[in-house]
């Protein structure tokens, strides 16, 4: 299995890629950009992680396994947050009907 | 030192091998052979299992009697945190991996060591670093959180060691890792000439589908615990919503790794149950594909179901539907699992020697705990028992009943390949079955205290649950001897016990086809394999059929 080796000029490259994204999350982090403001965020950051992963990680001239094992990786995440945001984005619906839910005098958290 | 019967040797019993090939503690202490680091992990798993269980003996002896008359509040909750703790994070997560895994992977694949042995070291030392902070958490007073960790509980409310002993479970993570990437790895490269995937024997599979949780999972948990002592000590606001965060959101990152990693304990222990029917049945293990695929399978689905653990938890209703569903569906690999185990012995040459008892005792046991595993995934039902001795059984049933069934069946079993000596036959039919019946009555009662209403994890109790106690409090005792039995003739075997021939069980594997105890590096020619596993049909009737 022979490794391949990246120019130095890939890295020098990538790295500038990688301060001018950071100088644009700053500068995004300072709009308004409304809704997207996350998306934006986010769209960046893993335009960052891409690169690291790609170049400087080696992955893109690695093996179909390591690939595949990274890509597992990345599947696992969208398990872990996907799962996680099915619970926090249903909790208002499917609440119980308000016939069901029994008067409470007791002070405690307020449902919304 | 010794007597004349332990220095007989039995025809081809090798002058050298790897408990002899070197001497002193730094052979052992430096050592990269799989086989003596997967020693240095049985002792020290075997301590951290004598310290859980001394917890649980105060447990049960507390709740012998309803008042809570022997330790204060404050001290019972430090007890069954550590019980836990120290179980689970010391004792099983790492047992029939790092023990039985670790001597017998390169050994059943035919190779000299693992891919990385000095990693594979590392990971022991880590290990221990990860215990010792842990322990450490002890001198600082204990903590009083539970094994969960829950929030606001650990951050908020605890002044007890939190920090420390989660440090010591983040740093323990990483020798699990570490193994499960490491056995990966040697599995994919290492395997002998001939030994295709469908010819890897069960235990293998097993542990190779644990491995995948090991390295998918355990990050996780690593990451949770960080992010707890950073909100201890940092206030960063990740769990307190005083400070912006979300106490369930650590539920659902704490069991995204719990409860998979249940099945890093039971995997491994069901990949030994298949080596022991098929050896002991003398057949090859039914559907032997299905078995496989169901240990893969387990490993994925066991990733979709943690909310199961939050439906009181005040996780959304839809999500809960949808957790229920999910867990539901282990219940069919792991069934598979049962029924081909049984459909094995089913006209099979069946022998009851010491490890076979607990093969048998192992799928009684884990049936049960499985079953009310279903139960529980029903929310109806675990609303009504949820944090009730009903959950309580459940996991004992599954952990105790089930891996450490399957790690002791798996030692008696192997036991002869590792130490090249035999234990005293009718002590450990003997042990076996006073295990077996330790258990059920520990445990049993437990069903019935929990579905009565009896919480867990309050160190007194009303009266009129007192006798179905004092019977858990008496089994327990016959447990705990049922456990010292083993571990004082495995320990005299080591040194004096009768020598054994290669291969004692008349069973069929690659690490039965070198000696025993085998050389460092296992085989002194690399073997090719030419057969299916568990061939054990004579091979006039293959020629006849
Ligand atoms: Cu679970």
């Amino acid at each position: 299995m022979s490794v391949h080796v990246e120019p130095i000029r890939v890295y020098i490259t990538i790295f500038l890629a990688l301060m001018g994204l950071t100088v644009l999350t700053v500068w995004a982090a300072f709009q308004d950009f409304g809704v997207m403001s996350n998306p934006i965020a986010l769209g960046i950051a893993i335009a960052k992680a891409t690169l690291v992963v790609l170049f400087f990680m080696h992955v893109r001239h690695s093996t179909g396994m390591t690939k595949l094992v990274v890509a597992g990786g990345f599947l696992w995440l969208l398990i872990l947050f996907g799962i996680t945001l099915s619970d926090y984005q249903t909790r208002d619906i499917l609440d119980p009907p308000a016939a069901m839910t029994m008067p409470v005098d007791v002070p405690g958290p307020a449902h919304h | 030192m010794s007597n004349a019967k332990s220095k007989e040797r039995p025809e081809g019993y090798p002058d050298r091998h790897y408990l002899n090939a070197a001497h002193g503690l730094k052979s052992w202490f430096l050592t990269t052979d799989h086989k003596r680091i997967g020693l240095l992990y049985l002792l020290a798993i075997t301590l951290f299992f004598f310290l859980g269980g001394a917890f649980a003996v105060l447990i049960r002896l507390e709740l012998a009697t309803p008042g809570g008359d022997l330790v204060q509040p404050e001290t019972y909750n430090r007890l069954f945190t550590m019980h836990g703790i120290v179980m689970i994070f010391f004792f099983l997560i790492p047992s029939i991996p790092a023990v039985l895994g670790n001597f017998l992977l390169p050994l059943m694949i035919g190779a000299k060591d693992v891919a990385f042995p000095r990693l594979n070291l590392a990971s022991w030392y880590v290990y221990m670093a990860g215990g010792i902070f842990t322990l450490w958490a002890l001198f600082e007073g204990g903590l009083n959180t539970g094994w969960t960790f829950y929030t606001p509980l650990s951050t908020v409310y605890s002044n007890t060691a939190v920090t420390t002993a989660g440090i010591g479970i983040f740093i323990t993570g990483f020798s699990s890792i570490l193994t499960g990437m490491n056995f990966i790895v040697t599995i994919h490269r290492m395997r002998a000439p001939g030994l295709t995937w469908f010819r890897l024997p069960l235990f293998v599979w097993s542990q190779y589908a644990t491995s995948l949780i090991q390295i998918l999972g355990t990050p996780v948990l690593a990451i949770t615990v960080l992010l707890l002592a950073l909100e201890r000590t940092l206030k960063l606001g990740i769990f307190d919503p005083a400070l912006g965060g979300d106490p369930v959101l650590f539920q659902h990152l704490f069991w995204f790794y719990s409860h998979p990693a249940v099945y890093i304990m039971i995997l491994p222990a069901m990949g030994v149950i298949s080596e022991l029917i098929a050896t002991f049945s003398r057949k090859r293990v039914f559907g032997y594909r299905f078995v496989a695929f169901a240990s893969v399978a387990i490993a994925i689905l066991g990733f979709l179901v943690w909310g199961h653990h939050l439906f009181v938890s005040g996780q959304s209703v839809y999500a809960g539907a949808v957790f229920s569903v999910l867990s539901m569906l282990v219940a069919i690999p792991s069934a598979v699992k049962v029924f081909n185990w049984t459909a094995t012995l089913y006209k099979g040459a069946v022998s009851w020697e010491t490890p076979m008892l607990y093969a048998l005792g192992f799928i009684g046991l884990f049936t049960i705990g499985g079953l009310t595993g279903v139960m529980l995934a029903t929310m109806g039902i675990d609303i009504h028992v949820h944090d009730t001795y009903f959950i309580v059984a459940h996991f004992h049933y599954i952990m105790v009943g089930g891996a450490i069934m399957g790690y002791l069946g798996g030692l008696h079993y192997w036991w002869p390949k590792i130490a090249g000596r035999l234990y005293p036959v009718f002590l450990s039919k003997f042990a076996a079955i006073i295990i077996f019946v330790g258990f059920n009555l520990t445990f049993f009662p437990q069903f019935i205290l929990g579905y009565l209403g009896m919480p867990r994890r309050y160190h007194s109790y009303p009266d009129e649950f007192q006798v179905l106690n004092v019977m858990s409090s008496a089994g327990a005792t016959i447990l705990g001897i049922g456990y010292l039995i083993p571990m004082l003739y495995f320990a005299w075997s080591m040194f004096y016990g009768k020598r054994c021939t290669q291969n004692p069980w008349g069973a069929k594997g690659l690490e039965w086809e070198t000696a025993s105890p085998p050389p460092t590096l296992n085989f002194d020619e690399i073997p090719t394999v030419t057969e299916e596993p568990y061939d054990y049909t004579p091979k006039e009737v293959q020629h006849a059929g």
